[in-house]
């Protein structure tokens, strides 16, 4: 035991700093998502599905509201690859454009959601107080009522018809993005980071906006998910009692509706539309649980 | 309590009146008024039906009118169907409407909470991923598409059960099937994610530890605490199964007042539009004030206060 024992460490010993590296939440959320397999595939079914609703209609030689009378009802077969319907109609070109409309009605009847939810959910969030409660109440009360009873009274007072329809569904169904946003924003706001911005000077919408907001993107990620699948069901719904998009035009809901009347003679009618609706709502509710299992590991079931 | 259940009844309440108000608004908001879309009417016979329906009184005074008329449960003529009242035809189709909404939701209960609780004890084996494929597919077909593949397989294919119509217990299968299916699945789903999470507390790890018998542990401590989200599903289930059943109604043929309401929507026959909306608002916010009330006395933790933003 002496003093030469006792020299400081060599500058180049680094090995105690070593780490794995840095990774942001971000990738570590998308490391989450890609171990979970189910919602890989229902990602990678939402992206075929995206690309088919834009490039499909492109690459099709006829246009969705062709007739041909001489070929109506047709089977399945190589010229008409889903049949075609009673006026001639072939089946799979007006699938393809009805993917871009039903998926033009979630997306952007979600996305009107988004907007009023975030919007209210984060100032009665970051007011808080007598603020909050009132217009949380208010959410409250509305969330008892039947909201698809008014969608269908707004459809019947603003006539059928795609524009009407996001219209409808926009502002019926923000409630639940309200909740949550509002939530998260009541926890985050007590976090240090919010208090630090304060003392500096930044304002409530600055805080709300650079702050408050880009910290919730997970749960409405997760909201905004679930609603567009929900938006093209309840577009079907409608399209069934007649309050869908208006002739020649065709969503997916048009399109299984007309394919039930004819199911007796003509079940392949019914079958494709089906399955498209089908297909897309499954995909995204894998995405969905994907997504809320990777972007909020502690809310995980 | 009191106060809680006095205060919750109150704003129900004007809640009720808001929406009556709201849905009034927006049916008279309808460019040409009911009868616009006929034939040609002469102007004169015009005014005589206007003045029946007291269609040119201003609209404060309509608006009027139709709370008072409401007031004594009265909900007025129907424009399409001379002389029938809107009460009348409520009083004669929500029975049918209310036996096949009985019947899916008790299917849905039956059904869904046993599938559930099972795919969670039997997590992540065969028991489960069959009752999540199922409750999954349920919840991703749309309840009309399933409708009509069960009149394509059982009445048609098989000639088991009638294709539509309503009469004996063998019409009510295929409707409740088809509309409880997507509760079915929501339960399902449901009760197995609250059950997990239940199964992980602490208190059944000390329930073990006593050693109590493995049924006493799954029916008194786990599944009677995983079923309180169930219990609150209750009120967007039974708007679900009323808005469903216009659907299935329609597509079976059942004499329901989901069905008279689509055909009320196709024939633009507002008063009847109006009545039922109303009517199945109260029903909906009656049940779920209900089952704010019931909510409580299944969980001691949950106080009736007034809870504060946080």
């Amino acid at each position: 035991m002496n003093k030469e024992l006792f020299g400081p460490l060599l500058a180049d010993d680094q090995a105690p700093l070593q780490s794995r590296p840095i990774t942001s939440y971000r990738q570590d959320a998308w490391r989450r998502l890609k171990k979970h397999k189910l919602a890989m595939v229902g990602l990678y079914t939402v992206v075929l599905i995206i690309l088919i609703a834009v490039i499909g209609p492109w690459m099709s030689h006829a246009s969705y509201s062709d007739q041909n009378l001489l070929e109506s009802n047709q089977a399945p077969s190589s010229k008409h690859w889903f049949g075609t319907d009673n006026l001639g109609r072939d089946l799979f070109i007006r699938v393809l454009y009805g993917a871009r409309i039903s998926l033009a009605i979630g997306i952007v009847a979600s996305l009107i959601n988004l907007i009023i939810g975030v919007v209210y959910g984060g100032v009665a969030g970051l007011l808080g107080g007598r603020v909050d409660r009132i217009m949380m109440s208010i959410v409250d009360v509305l969330y008892g009522i039947p909201m698809l009873l008014y969608v269908i009274l707004l459809m019947v007072v603003l006539q059928p018809g795609l524009t009407n329809i996001f219209i409808a569904l926009g502002i019926a169904y923000w409630l639940g993005m309200a909740r949550i946003v509002r939530g998260q924003i009541l926890s985050l706001k007590e976090q240090d980071y919010v208090l630090a911005a304060k003392t500096i000077g930044a304002s409530n919408w600055q805080i709300l906006y650079r702050h408050l907001i880009p910290n919730s993107l997970g749960p409405i990620i997760i909201t905004m998910t679930l609603a567009i699948p929900e938006a093209i069901f309840t577009e079907a719904f409608l399209s069934f009692i007649g309050l869908g998009v208006a002739a020649p035009m065709a969503s997916w809901g048009v399109l299984s509706s007309e394919g039930v009347t004819s199911l007796r003679s003509y079940p392949f009618q019914l079958f494709f539309p089906a399955m498209a609706i089908s297909i897309t709502m499954l995909a995204f509710i894998f995405l969905g649980d994907g997504l809320r299992d990777a972007l909020d590991p502690r809310a995980r079931r | 309590m009191l106060s809680y259940m006095l205060k919750r009844m109150m704003s129900s309440f004007a809640v009720l009146l808001a929406i009556i108000t709201i849905t009034f608004l927006l049916m008279h908001a309808i460019p040409g008024g009911p009868f616009s879309s006929e034939k040609k009417i002469s102007p004169a016979i015009m005014r005589n039906i206007e003045q029946h329906y007291h269609l040119n009184d201003p609209l404060w005074k309509q608006y009027v009118d139709y709370m008072a008329n409401l007031a004594r449960f009265d909900l007025g003529p129907s424009f399409k169907y001379e002389g029938r009242r809107v009460n009348d035809m409520i009083r004669e189709s929500f029975p049918v409407s209310l036996e096949l909404g009985a019947v899916s939701i008790g299917l849905a209960i039956l059904i869904g909470i046993p599938a559930g609780a099972i795919a969670a004890l039997r997590q992540n084996k065969w028991q489960d991923y069959i009752t999540m494929l199922l409750a999954t597919l349920g919840v991703s077909v749309p309840s009309f598409v399933l409708a009509t593949l069960l009149v394509y397989v059982f009445a048609l294919k098989l000639s088991l059960l009638p294709a539509a119509l309503w009469g004996g217990i063998e019409y009510i299968i295929l409707p409740a099937l088809a509309l409880g299916s997507h509760p079915t699945a929501f339960i399902a789903r449901l009760t197995r994610s609250s059950m997990l999470e239940v199964l992980a507390q602490d208190y059944i790890k000390t329930a073990r530890g006593k050693g109590l018998s493995e049924f006493v542990i799954l029916y008194r401590h786990a599944l009677r605490n995983a079923l309180i989200p169930v219990v609150t599903y209750i009120g967007p289930m039974a708007a679900g199964i009323l808005t469903g059943s216009f659907i299935i109604e329609t597509i079976f043929a059942v004499p329901g007042l989901g069905r008279h309401f689509v055909t009320s929507i196709y024939n633009r026959d507002y008063t009847v539009i109006l009545g039922v909306t109303v009517f199945y608002s109260v029903l909906v916010i009656c049940l779920n004030l209900l089952v704010d009330l019931i909510y409580p006395q299944l969980d001691p933790r949950i106080k009736l206060t007034e809870k504060e933003g946080g």
